[in-house]
């Protein structure tokens, strides 16, 4: 019960905090063409934000701006109040497409041990981080298998693992299981929330799916395309931990889909 | 069913029976042509006076240093070119204007320079290998998963370790491709530079036999240079598919 109230609590803490990530007046031209533009968002420290949007509205860029892969034509992206112009050892991506993210020529374990190689961890204590989160992920019996030999799902749990070897602040992570079917989505939905609550890192979650944005998020922020831009932001104040079955036959859950499957429908008119 | 290797043999074994007869049945007296039999002899003996062993190790040290030498200048300028791409176009004018020169077009210089023997035809054998694993291993480097690239952007890797844990590794099945064509390259260019003048190796022994009026030995060394190639082929293809797996064949092969 304590951890619900924790939970609440943090969803509904006050914006009084500095913001961990920071987008202010983000525009972003590829090509001569606009992808964002004038994004202003704060991310405050633990907080899990959802962002939606029809395809095409550059989800996945305001992900690569605040993970450093991409520079922001005009604007500023900070985290912790320092400008982001690199990748952060500290900030973790998740890959959508796992089968390309995961190095096909190491093991499970290797994989995980390449985020623990970058931070310079001494080769004698690897082994014993590796399994702690190999069994986090829950992995532990198959270190030993090549990613090709893994299941869509236990390919997206080595990465995530991967990730948190990172031991991140903040989750990037772009529709992540956006490849899966429903089971297995469902179930790793919940564990990403367990993982969360346990690490306090700050998630910022794209998906194109409105129920998952609403399950799993803070706060869900919704794109208008072309070029994307803020066009929406709901504060979910749905109970916590939250659970497949109640949550989602909350009558706020509904009330939260019905406005953002509007928003959605009006976005692509 | 008979198996699809027997199967295979037939038309060579056949092809060899025919001409066996048809040089007997003409009685063959020839500079250029000998009975299958009497080059099997030729070959036997050549293999038990280990003349041929001799030249083959010649040919082999020459075409294997040049492999090693051409491919690691190669795979260096083709990894370091695939990696920056403003590098690349500064030196394609450079490269493409010296790639086209046949390597055997070098013989002259390279015999000027370092005369007769190993080092000259290790050169030549190298300038030819340069050229398949440059290029091969920059397309490699080129064409890895741009994720993978992301992801070691996002972990902060360090440029060596970005070289050593995720190009390298991810262009590696390809890199083995390319050497597997430059081995083919080496053979063929050491056999041609003893052949037009350097004085060792299977292609001077093939000289030899000719200018003897052997055609039995002259077409004994040719079996036994094509037995090589196929011999350096083969073992390279069960390197490669012992070392990615079938996949890596099917991918790379096309």
């Amino acid at each position: 019960m304590s951890m619900t109230a924790a939970a609440t609590q943090r969803a509904i803490s006050p914006g009084a905090e500095r913001p961990q990530i920071a987008f202010s007046n983000v525009t972003l031209h590829l090509g001569g063409k606009a992808i964002v533009e004038n994004i202003s968002l704060d991310v405050r420290p633990g907080e899990f934000l959802c962002i939606i949007g029809a395809s095409g509205c550059g989800k996945t860029t305001a992900l690569r701006l605040a993970a450093g892969l991409y520079q922001p034509t005009s604007g500023a992206v900070t985290f912790d109040g320092k400008p982001m112009l690199m990748p952060r050892r500290d900030i973790a991506i998740v890959f959508q497409d796992y089968g390309k993210a995961l190095l096909p020529w190491r093991t499970a374990a290797g994989n995980v041990s390449l985020a623990l190689e970058a931070s310079g961890m001494a080769s004698s204590e690897r082994a014993v981080r590796i399994d702690e989160l190999l069994k986090t992920v829950g992995l532990p019996a198959h270190a030993g298998k090549y990613p090709a030999e893994m299941s869509g799902g236990m390919q997206q749990r080595l990465q995530i693992a991967r990730c948190l070897a990172q031991e991140p602040k903040a989750l990037l992570m772009d529709e992540p299981f956006g490849a899966l079917d429903a089971m297995t989505r469902q179930g790793l939905q919940d564990e990403v929330l367990s993982l969360v609550q346990a690490s306090d890192a700050t998630v910022v979650f794209v998906t194109h799916d409105l129920e998952e944005a609403i399950y799993l998020g803070d706060r869900v922020v919704g794109l208008l395309p072309h070029p994307g831009r803020i066009g929406i932001e709901l504060k979910i104040d749905l109970p916590r931990p939250r659970d497949q079955l109640t949550t989602r036959e909350n009558p706020e859950f509904l009330r939260l889909r019905r406005e953002l499957f509007d928003f959605i429908k009006a976005s692509e008119a | 069913m008979i198996p699809e290797r027997v199967k295979a043999l037939l038309l060579p074994v056949a092809t060899l029976a025919i001409l066996e007869i048809w040089a007997r049945a003409i009685h063959l007296e020839s500079d250029s042509l000998a009975p299958p039999s009497a080059i099997a002899i030729a070959l036997a003996e050549a293999l038990r006076d280990g003349s041929v062993l001799a030249a083959t190790r010649d040919t082999l040290i020459s075409a294997f240093a040049g492999l090693l030498i051409g491919g690691a200048i190669g795979l260096a300028f083709g990894i370091g070119l695939g990696i920056f791409h403003v590098a690349d176009r500064l030196m394609e004018v450079t490269i493409e204007a010296i790639r086209p020169i046949p390597s055997i077009a070098l013989l002259p210089i390279a015999l000027i320079a370092l005369g007769f023997g190993y080092r000259m035809e290790i050169v030549i054998v190298g300038f030819a290998c340069i050229w398949p694993v440059l290029i091969l291993s920059r397309a490699a480097v080129g064409g890895i998963e741009p994720r993978l690239i992301e992801v070691s952007r996002a972990l902060r890797l360090s440029a060596a370790d970005r070289i050593r844990k995720i190009i390298i590794p991810a262009a590696l099945p390809r890199i083995f491709l390319a050497f597997r064509l430059a081995a083919g390259i080496a053979l063929i260019v050491a056999v041609t530079v003893e052949i037009a003048i350097n004085p060792i190796g299977l292609g001077a022994a093939i000289m030899t036999a000719q200018q003897a009026l052997r055609p039995d030995l002259m077409l004994a060394y040719l079996f036994w240079i094509g037995f090589v190639g196929y011999l350096l082929n083969t073992g390279l293809v069960v390197a490669q598919h012992h070392l990615f797996g079938p996949a890596a064949l099917v991918r790379d092969s096309a």
